[in-house]
């Protein structure tokens, strides 16, 4: 995959003759297809490992203007962009490329948000090698051309800039909206919801807005200043965003109804609860789930005590336990914090581990320790209530699972521990309970999801869901999706019931179809 | 604005303090501004308050509410950094987050008789539950208890809900010489028909009050005060093992039967940070 040297820019120049840049003024590319072809594939500036496994700061420092206009220039401008289908939020991605090529780079960032409101946070967590870079022509024989990065380009752009305007929103409407949860689900259905003049109201359990990506993706993935940035922009909306408030607790589903006013809810409370492997000594000190350990570094500030007063003890040796993003993150900030072995111990091979492939390459750079096809069998104390060691088991490949995986196989005999103080567990999350457990009538699957259409509709009337409470633990483009098509079916609900309530019960307002079938 | 519960314009700003008093040199009581805690909060929830932009998140009992006057009752010993900043708040002050009600109420029985038993702060967390157990028409016996006659709170408070009160302290200092311990095994001992205990405390008085009546099977319910991040479920950080399987404080408790908890594992793993605290504590 990168058989180019992340460090060092290709920087061919680009082409400077007059007709040409005539043309790229208008926002043409001067090049033939086969020109672009001969183009590499432009690599982001990164953090060098030894640098960035001594602090918190990106690892991606993303591309220069140079750089962008020259991957841009890649782009093949498909009659038929099939990266556009690829994208879960169907980013108009053709457009955007061809707007950054005019250099219209605020032009660009608002096309991705007629689409998209968080694009510079897409620009920096989407898989992009699994969704419009996976379907990308230029992939097929070259590398695909770098969408997420230039994405990120024009949204760093415009903030550095400080040419954002907020768009301008249509008279506002008198039915208001309870937005539950402030990660991406909810953040973006709140914004789309606000764009057709809706009043909504965000409600978050923390003290801080952002959900997943304020407590559960690190800052050298995502700063906390595009975040805070982000979340500003979708205040200037209008947008109410109620922290310090447990819906559910502080006031149930059918409090928002009938006492708060709201005509429609949202629920975007992603799963939040941490799945525990149930082996021994998982109560020893120095047993953590990956949320508690993310949480306290992420949210709480725990890598700048005492600056700040909540602790965290990372051991000399640490070892994550699953193949995840969130292990992957877990592991990363073990490393920062000072561990000096750090050990990712999963149970498959390194083709199954289901984190994205940036995450595996930067995390080896760091000098994290793949242990592969290992199992943990038990944490081992210290006599004193400490973690001493992790007792693992070897496991080797057998035939494909329900997921298509191959299903691992323990090797007898096989057992050895990893001397470790520190465990943390990345194996999963599921669904808060507490508002499935509050609101009568909403109806949930055995896993804990709550169920949902493909509108995002409820069993509850009035009520909607989509992200990871809706799908048990995906990824943050997905849950924008779910929140944006939530978005819509409010609006549809809403009118329906606004336009004519006296047809209400008449079996009149069935649900009018969406324009377009969105897959998940 | 959307469309909130009509809020009246003269009320203070959400988390405010509205008055402050010392029940001990190290144990304040607060009443704080929270309209929409005081009206949902029933016995045995707590909220979880960040004392400043920089603090920890910490779990407090609700002790009690007005809900008249939009109020909760908070009741902080200093012992860590944080709720030594709290103590050195009045009124008119504000605290930066408060969030809640969180946890279950506790289930409360009804005609019964029952013993509450609270050892030092825990007092305070006992109070809304003795008070719930009146309410619901229990003959209510209460042991409270401390280290020392100035760590013995809310007498008074436990004498207006409770047919008996018993006090003691360590030292002898006040009340009986000795454990709560003590006094409720005395009580168990005497023949008095006993249907329920209800004991809050420090996890070894807690430990102690539940092997006391394991023997005979007397349903004893105790609170967990075990380590939080979130609160709400997130974290798992407040894990403890009741009859064998992995339960959240926060979300499945706090209070579980106290013949089924271990004990010995949670005093074990709230000292995680007991020297973290300190470096933190003495650098303030």
């Amino acid at each position: 995959m990168n058989e180019q040297p992340k460090h060092s820019p290709d920087s061919t120049p680009p082409n400077q003759d007059g007709a040409a840049a005539q043309r790229r003024a208008a926002g043409v590319n001067p090049l033939k297809p086969s020109e672009r072809m001969k183009i590499p594939r432009q690599h982001a500036v990164e953090q060098t490992a030894r640098d960035r496994v001594r602090n918190f700061t990106e690892v991606s420092l993303g591309m220069t203007e140079e750089l962008a206009l020259r991957e841009a220039e890649r782009c093949l401008e498909c009659r038929n962009p099939v990266c556009m289908e690829g994208c879960p939020v169907s980013v108009n991605i053709l457009d955007f490329i061809r707007l950054i090529l005019k250099k219209d780079y605020v032009g660009a960032v608002n096309k991705i948000r007629e689409t998209n409101y968080l694009p510079s946070i897409c620009g920096r967590v989407c898989p992009q090698e699994s969704q419009c870079e996976a379907v990308c022509t230029m992939g097929k024989k070259h590398q695909p051309v770098s969408i997420g990065k230039l994405e990120r380009f024009v949204a760093d752009f415009e903030r550095e800039a400080g040419l954002f305007i907020p768009p301008e929103l249509p008279e506002r409407r008198p039915e208001t909206v309870a937005v539950v949860g402030s990660g991406p689900a909810g953040l973006t259905c709140a914004a789309e919801l606000a764009r057709k003049g809706y009043g909504v109201t965000v409600f978050d359990a923390l003290h801080a807005a952002g959900g997943v990506l304020r407590y559960g993706i690190p800052e050298f993935r995502l700063p906390r200043d595009i975040l805070d940035m982000e979340t500003e922009r979708i205040r200037a909306l209008g947008v109410t965003i109620q922290t310090n408030f447990v819906v559910g607790r502080t006031a149930t589903i059918d409090e928002l109804f009938d006492e708060w006013g709201f005509r429609a809810v949202f629920l975007g409370t992603g799963a939040g609860t941490p799945n525990f492997l149930g082996i021994p000594g998982e109560s020893l000190s120095g047993v953590y789930s990956a949320n508690e350990f993310l949480t306290r570094v992420n949210l709480m500030k725990a890598y700048r005590f005492p600056a700040h007063d909540t602790p965290i003890r990372i051991g000399k040796q640490v070892a994550v336990i699953g193949g995840g993003n969130t292990a992957m993150d877990a592991v990363r900030t073990a490393r920062r914090l000072g561990a000096e072995k750090a050990y990712l111990v999963y149970r498959r091979s390194r083709t199954e581990i289901p984190a994205r492939e940036e995450e595996i390459e930067h995390a080896s750079e760091e000098g994290i320790e793949f242990v592969l096809l290992t199992n943990p069998v038990e944490i081992l104390g210290d006599g004193r209530g400490w973690v001493k060691g992790l007792k693992c088991q070897r496991m080797t490949l057998g035939a494909p699972d329900a997921s298509g995986r191959r299903r691992p196989i323990p090797v007898e005999g096989s057992d050895m521990t990893l001397e470790v103080q520190t465990v943390i567990e990345a194996i999963g999350q599921k669904p808060n309970p507490i508002i499935q457990s509050t609101t009568p009538g909403l109806s949930t699957s055995d896993r804990g999801t709550v169920v949902v259409d493909e509108f995002q509709t409820t069993s509850r009337e009035g009520v909607f869901a989509g992200g990871d409470l809706a799908r048990g633990g995906a990824t943050v483009i997905l849950a924008m999706r779910d929140g944006k098509l939530a978005a819509e079916s409010i609006h549809r609900y809403l009118n329906r019931n606004g336009a004519a309530p006296a047809d209400r019960g008449n079996g009149q307002a069935a649900m009018t179809e969406p324009e377009t079938a969105v897959n998940a | 604005m959307p469309p909130h519960p009509p809020r009246d314009r003269q009320a203070p700003p959400p988390n405010t303090i509205i008055s402050r008093r010392l029940l001990a040199d190290s144990i304040g009581k607060f009443d704080i501004y929270a309209p929409l805690i005081a009206k949902k909060r029933k016995p045995g929830n707590f909220v979880m308050v960040r004392a400043t932009e920089r603090s920890e998140r910490i779990p407090l009992t609700i002790v009690d509410a007005d809900e008249d006057a939009g109020t909760i009752t908070l009741i902080i010993q200093a012992v860590g950094k944080s709720t030594k900043y709290l103590l050195t708040l009045y009124a008119g002050d504000a605290i930066v987050d408060i969030v809640g009600p969180l946890g279950n109420p506790t289930p409360l029985v009804a005609g019964k008789s029952v013993v509450c038993v609270g050892g030092g702060v825990g007092t305070a967390e006992l109070l809304p539950i003795a008070r719930g157990l009146r309410e619901n028409g229990n003959m209510v016996r209460t042991i409270i208890g401390g280290r020392t006659r100035e760590l013995v709170i809310l007498e008074e408070e436990m004498a207006g809900c409770s047919d008996e009160v018993y006090v003691t302290t360590d030292d002898g200092s006040y009340g009986r010489r000795g454990t709560v311990v003590d006094q409720l095994n005395d009580i168990l001992a005497s023949g008095t028909k006993v249907d329920a205990v209800y004991a809050i405390g420090p996890l070894p008085m807690m430990k102690a009050v539940a092997n006391a009546t394991r023997d005979t099977g007397l349903k004893t319910t105790v609170s967990m005060n075990a380590l939080m991040v979130d609160g709400t479920g997130m974290c798992g950080g407040c894990r403890v093992n009741v009859g064998g399987a992995m339960k959240f404080a926060c979300v499945d408790g706090p209070e579980f039967d106290g013949h089924e908890v271990d004990f010995d594992e949670l005093i074990m793993r709230n000292r995680t940070y007991s020297d973290l605290e300190k470096f933190a504590d003495c650098q303030s």
